[in-house]
């Protein structure tokens, strides 16, 4: 009883304020944030946090044992927001972007969240119409990133 | 109010330290006290105690004390601190004050002197009536002390000048005044120190002995002040550890102050201040952890205590100064050696400090927007009678004011309209610009490029806001192309639109229009009514005509824009403009192509512009011109607004882009002929809008295509795989056009047939014959042939001096023949005409080569009605292999054809020769020589044995001849034999061929002497039962007498008669004969009677060695007629 519970509420509380995935080069495949708040903030935030993307992965490639772990952890706290990465093995980074207040958010709730967005971006890349380096119109991954976000009520 | 409000007081943040005051010391008239007191505080270094001197006058006044409280039953507190209480334990109250007074223990007149010493130290007690200051007395002497115990009148005034100045001994010094002032006084402020460290410690308990008399509901505000006081003390006595507890107690204690709108300003401040001193502290003890904690914390408190609504921008104005403070705190101590990493550094804090400020701004704007009737009230309801506040973070109307509501809600008003005019008059863009440096600066250090670029963002934006628009152009400019190149066209979308609205407000045209053009362009996010307004501006604009406002800039700058654009339009200058395209994404594509990578030369050069407009209206453009590597080509490839010409109608549209539409124009012209060979580029394609009487701009694509975003684009289209949608006739997909900037010229296609006969392999040394048939198939003369033959240059270098060519077929090539002969004149062919020549090639090593017969002619030709004369060229290879024609094989052997190692003076042998043919072609040997050298003879006469021979392929000829050596010098030598001479030629039906020479050097062998030289001499055959007589002779040839025994050892097939065994001497030089007569018992190929001789004088020479010389055996033939008696006798 008390597991499901809990589980109830973890569905109802992680929830993000902004998803982008982001190319190799760097520019972005995909941005999502909730339309309440400016998405020209959301666009700076996680355009800001490539610059400690880019810095943890050129520290992975110096210890190689460690590239198998694709999720790069919190990147950087603002007053508001948390901004967590998670980068696939073929350069694209994913950027999910948490209201501050979420204090009872866990670490491993951030990482099923993108290993979600990995494998429905894997579904994306899968479809032979999809030209990599395009950005992402897809319903499926629409609707995967929506239920990640917080509804805007 | 002035800005500086919410600055940290100086005392505050500086490092508290000892207070101590010196006296009696005339700095300015005494050149001693002068010294002593720069002694004290000129260069002090860091390894000196932390005091701070002051010199007082003797009778200086300080601060009164004020009686000391026995209870606090009834007393309740104004306030947390005082403003002036830290001040005054910094500067005013000292821990110690020293009184220095000039006396010798010898003065003559010490009684007088001694009672004024007591005087002096009884004013300076009396103005420090009720406080704990210690007070020290310090005698200047003149002389040198004696050591301790040993000056008797010394310690015996000593003691009697502390009685009379009720001082302990500890407190009484004495300063010689010698050479070693600078020692005598770290003695001394070492001993102040001490002084003062009990002093303050005596003050930390006595502010704690008021603990007891406090109770919990009074006095809330006492506690505070009590563990800050207590917190300070400590600092001053230097025991930071004890002063963080003290101001963390005091910290969590401000906390739990009930808050409500009158003292939430008193409660922030004071939390700010205990926080500064936390965080200061920490970051001093080397905990940058704790001090952040303690921020953060600070701040997670503190955020939500806004207070009073309409006052609540001092709340942002405060979290800011804290986010600043903090910052500076942090990049202080990394100065001091911290290290910070790019996710942790002030950088963080500055940027927060910013974003603060920013809302700052914003709340101004919107609580300060009072009617311009509302003026300052008066009277100033923030002037205080002192002109300064009693207590930290007060209202100046309602000092000590502590219970909920405000005394007098009237004044209250009046108050916070005070502030509110106050804060309208505050330049925040300026404080928002100082803070988002700070940032950027940090951020550059800790290599966050993105976030460096964005907060350049943001201080443009605010510049833009403070309507300096020269600097917030530059700004947005400097960080636009990152942007670009990393392909974030929202965020490139704001700033251009910012930086339109810039350049639109101060009248700069070229700006105006890049900035346009990007807009309306495919990187543009704007919606496509934007895009249309903006399009419709650029169109007003490049018909010199003023543009339509930005949506959003403030009133009054419009219309100084707009006078601006009316002046601009009336100049007439300056009114052109060039855009490079490769930095950034115009509304315009374009790419140029040469159809084919090549051209001949007798054709036309095509040339295709494609060209797209991304902008929502159709746009007509007024010149397209491509610039090629050679300029003169450049005017056949140029497309103007033919207003002048026939076909305006069509032109017209022909010039008009519609935009998704790719229109497509082909250029042609004629190369000149110098330009064989060499390449022609697209240097720049040009795209005029506007008009040339007018205003106009110039869109220059380098290289005929690509902007900031092409390069990319063109990767993605080429890697997508997605079905090419055809087009109707005449469009084309802009993707699949394919850039090709430059073309080659080259010559034309040639008409002529160069054939090549010859039978291949080539022989090594013959001059092999190459024909070479040259046929004219142009339809007109074709002149000035020449013909390049030989080695084709580019092989192995050696094989430059191993062949030759000529074209006489007479002579034998040598070194002095090139390997190439170039240019050979041939003269005019007329059509359908053929020529022959013939070359000689002599290969003198073997392996392939590759021969190079290039044929060179000029030719007339008409291209688009211009007449040209083209050079064309053909060029034939071909791989030659050369092998060699035989191989010759040489050996020596006896005269029984026995194999030889070495052979023996004066005894004959044979030199056999063989003859191996290995060329593919017959080969006839024309004759051979044999040229011995003089250690070589021969027997006969040598003729040529092979003359006239042909051998085909793998047969062989072979000769031999007899020759001898005379002797030699010394018992064995090696010697030379001499050469082989083998004439020859190719059998070929095809041509003539001369005559090779191949000469084949014999081989060497060794010549040995031999003592005794034996023949046989006996017929050449014998007959059964017939005597057959043999003769041996034996020959000495040394210098000695020669001990030799003979024996003839018995055959079946002989009985024989003669010496069977004899042992005799040979005389040097001299020849012995022994006469056998053998008589033969059986026919046919028989074994003689074996002959052995023994040297005695050369044992190594056996008998076998010289049998060698003499038959073994003899044909006996039979008896003829009566050949029964041979069977019978057997």
């Amino acid at each position: 009883m008390i597991g499901l519970m809990s589980r109830d509420l973890r569905v109802r509380v992680i929830m993000a304020v902004c998803i982008a995935v982001i190319a190799k080069e760097n520019y972005p495949l995909y941005i999502r944030s909730v339309p309440t708040q400016g998405e020209l903030k959301f666009h700076y935030t996680v355009h800001t946090s490539l610059d400690v993307v880019e810095e943890k992965i050129s520290g992975v490639g110096k210890a190689l044992a460690d590239q198998r772990e694709l999720y790069l952890g919190l990147l950087y706290p603002t007053e508001d927001y948390k901004v967590y990465g998670y980068v696939t093995n073929s350069k694209v980074k994913f950027v999910i972007v948490v209201d501050s207040s979420n204090t009872s958010l866990r670490d491993n709730e951030i990482r099923s969240m993108f290993r979600k967005l990995h494998n429905s971006f894997t579904d994306v890349m899968c479809n032979p119409f999809y030209n990599p380096g395009d950005q992402i119109q897809s319903k499926a991954f629409d609707s995967i990133v929506a239920a990640m976000m917080v509804q805007a009520c | 109010m002035s800005p500086a409000q919410w600055d940290l007081p100086p005392e505050l943040c500086c490092r508290p330290m000892a207070f101590v005051a010196l006296t009696g010391l005339d700095v300015t008239y005494n050149a001693v006290h002068r010294a002593i007191w720069d002694a004290f505080c000129v260069n002090r270094r860091a390894d000196r105690v932390p005091i701070s001197f002051k010199v007082l006058p003797g009778d200086h006044e300080y601060p009164k004390c004020r009686t000391k409280r026995t209870s606090y039953e009834w007393y309740i507190p104004k306030g947390i601190l005082k403003t002036g209480w830290m001040n005054k334990h910094l500067n005013l109250v000292p821990a110690l004050v020293v009184l220095f007074y000039e006396l010798d223990w010898d003065d003559p007149q010490w009684k007088e002197k001694q009672s004024e010493c007591a005087t002096k130290v009884e004013i300076v007690r009396t103005s420090l009536q009720g406080r704990n200051t210690k007070v020290a007395v310090v005698l200047i002497q003149k002389k040198t002390p004696l050591p301790p115990g040993e000056d008797l009148v010394a310690s015996e005034r000593a003691s009697s000048l502390c009685g009379a100045c009720d001082l302990s001994g500890k407190s009484l010094f004495v300063l010689p005044h010698t050479d070693h002032l600078v020692g005598y006084i770290i003695r001394l402020e070492n001993a102040f120190y001490e002084h003062a460290q009990t002093y303050y410690y005596n003050e930390i308990r006595r502010v704690k002995s008021h603990k007891e008399f406090l109770n919990k509901t009074t006095h809330q505000l006492l506690f505070v002040r009590h563990q800050f006081k207590m917190g300070f003390f400590s600092e001053l006595k230097q025991d930071t550890q004890n002063a963080l507890k003290y101001y963390r107690t005091a910290y969590s204690l401000v906390q739990e102050l009930r808050a409500h709108e009158t003292n939430i300003m008193e409660i922030k401040t004071m939390a700010g201040f205990i926080n500064y001193k936390i965080c200061r502290l920490c970051f001093q003890h080397n905990t940058p952890l704790d001090a952040i904690a303690q921020f953060r914390k600070h701040i997670d408190l503190c955020k939500k205590k806004i207070g009073s609504a309409e006052l609540a921008f001092e709340h942002t104005a405060w979290m800011s100064k804290q986010f600043q403070s903090f910052g500076d705190l942090f990049d202080e101590a990394i100065k001091l050696g911290l290290t910070a990493i790019q996710t942790q550094n002030p950088g963080f804090y500055y940027q927060q400090a910013a974003y603060y400020a920013q809302e700052r701004k914003q709340q101004a704007a919107q609580l300060c927007g009072h009617e311009p009737g509302v003026s300052y009230p008066a009277p100033d309801p923030l002037e205080t009678t002192t002109g300064a506040l009693d207590f930290y973070g007060q209202r100046p109307w309602r000092q000590g004011h502590q219970s909920i509501d405000p005394p007098d809600s009237e004044k209250e008003k009046q108050g916070i309209l005070a502030l509110q005019v106050k804060e309208r008059d505050v330049l925040h863009s300026e404080l928002i610009i100082a803070l988002l440096s700070n940032a950027v600066a940090q951020f550059k250090k800790y290599k966050c490029p993105r976030m460096k670029s964005h907060l350049m963002v943001q201080m443009g934006e605010e510049y833009y806001h403070a309507k300096d628009y020269t600097k917030a152009l530059k700004l947005l400019d400097y960080v636009m192309c990152d942007y670009r190149t990393e392909r974030w066209w929202s965020l490139l979308t704001s700033i251009l639109c910012t930086a339109l609205k810039c350049s639109y407000l101060m009248g700069q045209v070229k700006d105006y229009i890049t900035y346009s053009m990007e807009l309306v362009g495919r990187a543009s996010v704007l919606p496509e009514e934007q895009k249309s307004r903006i399009e419709k501006n650029l169109i007003k604009v490049l018909m010199n005509e003023v543009p339509e406002p930005e949506p959003d800039c403030d009133p009054a700058s419009v219309k100084a824009a707009q006078s601006l654009w009316s002046d601009r339009v009336s100049l007439s200058g300056s009114n052109e403009f060039t855009i490079e395209v490769l930095d950034n994404v115009p509304f315009v594509q374009c790419k140029a192509k040469f159809v084919s990578p090549s051209f001949h030369i007798d054709e036309p050069v095509q040339l295709e512009v494609y060209v797209r407009a991304d902008c929502p209206h159709p746009l007509r453009f007024s010149k397209l011109c491509v610039s090629l590597s050679n300029q003169e080509y450049n005017q056949y490839c140029l497309l103007e607004d033919a207003s002048k010409g026939k076909d305006i109608l069509s032109t017209q549209e022909n010039m008009c882009l519609v935009p998704g539409k790719t229109r497509k124009y082909c250029f042609k012209f004629v190369a000149k002929t110098e330009d064989v060979g060499k390449k022609i580029e697209i240097t720049a394609v040009g795209l005029m809008l506007g008009r040339e009487t007018g205003r106009y701009v110039y869109l220059n694509w380098r290289g005929g295509w690509g902007d900031a975003a092409s390069s990319h684009e063109a990767l993605q289209a080429s890697r997508s795989f997605k079905r090419r949608t055809r087009f109707p006739e005449q469009q084309v997909d802009w993707d699949t056009v394919s850039v090709q900037s430059s073309t080659m010229i080259i010559s034309r296609v040639p008409r002529i047939s160069v054939k090549l006969t010859h039978e291949p392999p080539a022989l090594t040394n013959e001059m092999y014959c190459m024909t070479v048939t040259i046929k004219s198939e142009e339809d007109t003369v074709a002149k000035d042939i020449k013909l390049t033959a030989g080695l084709k240059p580019g092989q192995d270098a050696n094989l430059t001096q191993m062949t030759q060519i000529t074209l006489n077929s007479s002579e034998v090539c040598d070194d002095s023949h090139p390997a190439l002969l170039p240019d050979i004149p041939i003269g005019d062919l007329q059509p359908g005409q053929k020529i022959v020549k013939h070359l000689y090639m002599r290969c003198v090593s073997t392996g392939s080569r590759i021969f190079l017969f290039h044929v060179a002619y000029s030719v007339d030709a008409t291209v688009e009605d211009k007449d040209i004369t083209c050079k064309c060229h053909k060029d034939e290879t071909v791989t030659v292999e050369t092998v060699v024609p035989f191989e010759v094989a040489m050996k020596f052997v006896s005269s029984k054809f026995e194999h030889l190692e070495h052979v023996y003076v004066d005894v004959p042998f044979l030199l056999m020769m063989d003859i191996l043919s290995a060329s593919p072609w017959p080969i006839e040997l024309v004759s051979s020589d044999v040229q011995l050298v003089s250690s070589m003879t021969a027997i006969d006469t040598p003729e040529s044995q092979v003359e006239g021979v042909t051998l085909q392929t793998g047969e062989c000829a072979s000769e031999c001849i007899l020759l001898k050596c005379p002797p030699v010098q010394n018992g064995t030598s090696t010697v030379a034999s001499g050469q082989y001479i083998i004439s020859w030629k190719r059998k070929s039906t095809l041509s003539e061929t001369s005559v090779v020479k191949t000469i084949v050097i014999l081989p060497h062998v060794m010549v040995e002497n031999i003592p005794l030289y034996v023949h046989a001499e006996l017929p050449s055959y014998g007959r059964v039962r017939e005597s057959l007589p043999v003769r041996y002779h034996l020959e000495n040839r040394t210098g000695l007498v020669q001990d030799v025994e003979i024996s003839v050892e018995p055959s079946d097939a002989f009985m024989f008669s003669g010496l069977k065994q004899v042992r005799m001497r040979i005389l040097p030089g001299a020849e012995q004969e022994m006469l056998y007569n053998f008589y033969p018992l059986m026919a046919g190929y028989q074994v003689l009677p074996q002959l052995n001789i023994n040297l005695s004088r050369f044992p190594n020479i056996s008998s076998q060695l010289l049998r060698r010389f003499l038959p073994s055996r003899t044909f006996v033939k039979p008896q003829g007629r009566n050949g029964d008696t041979s069977i019978e006798a057997a």
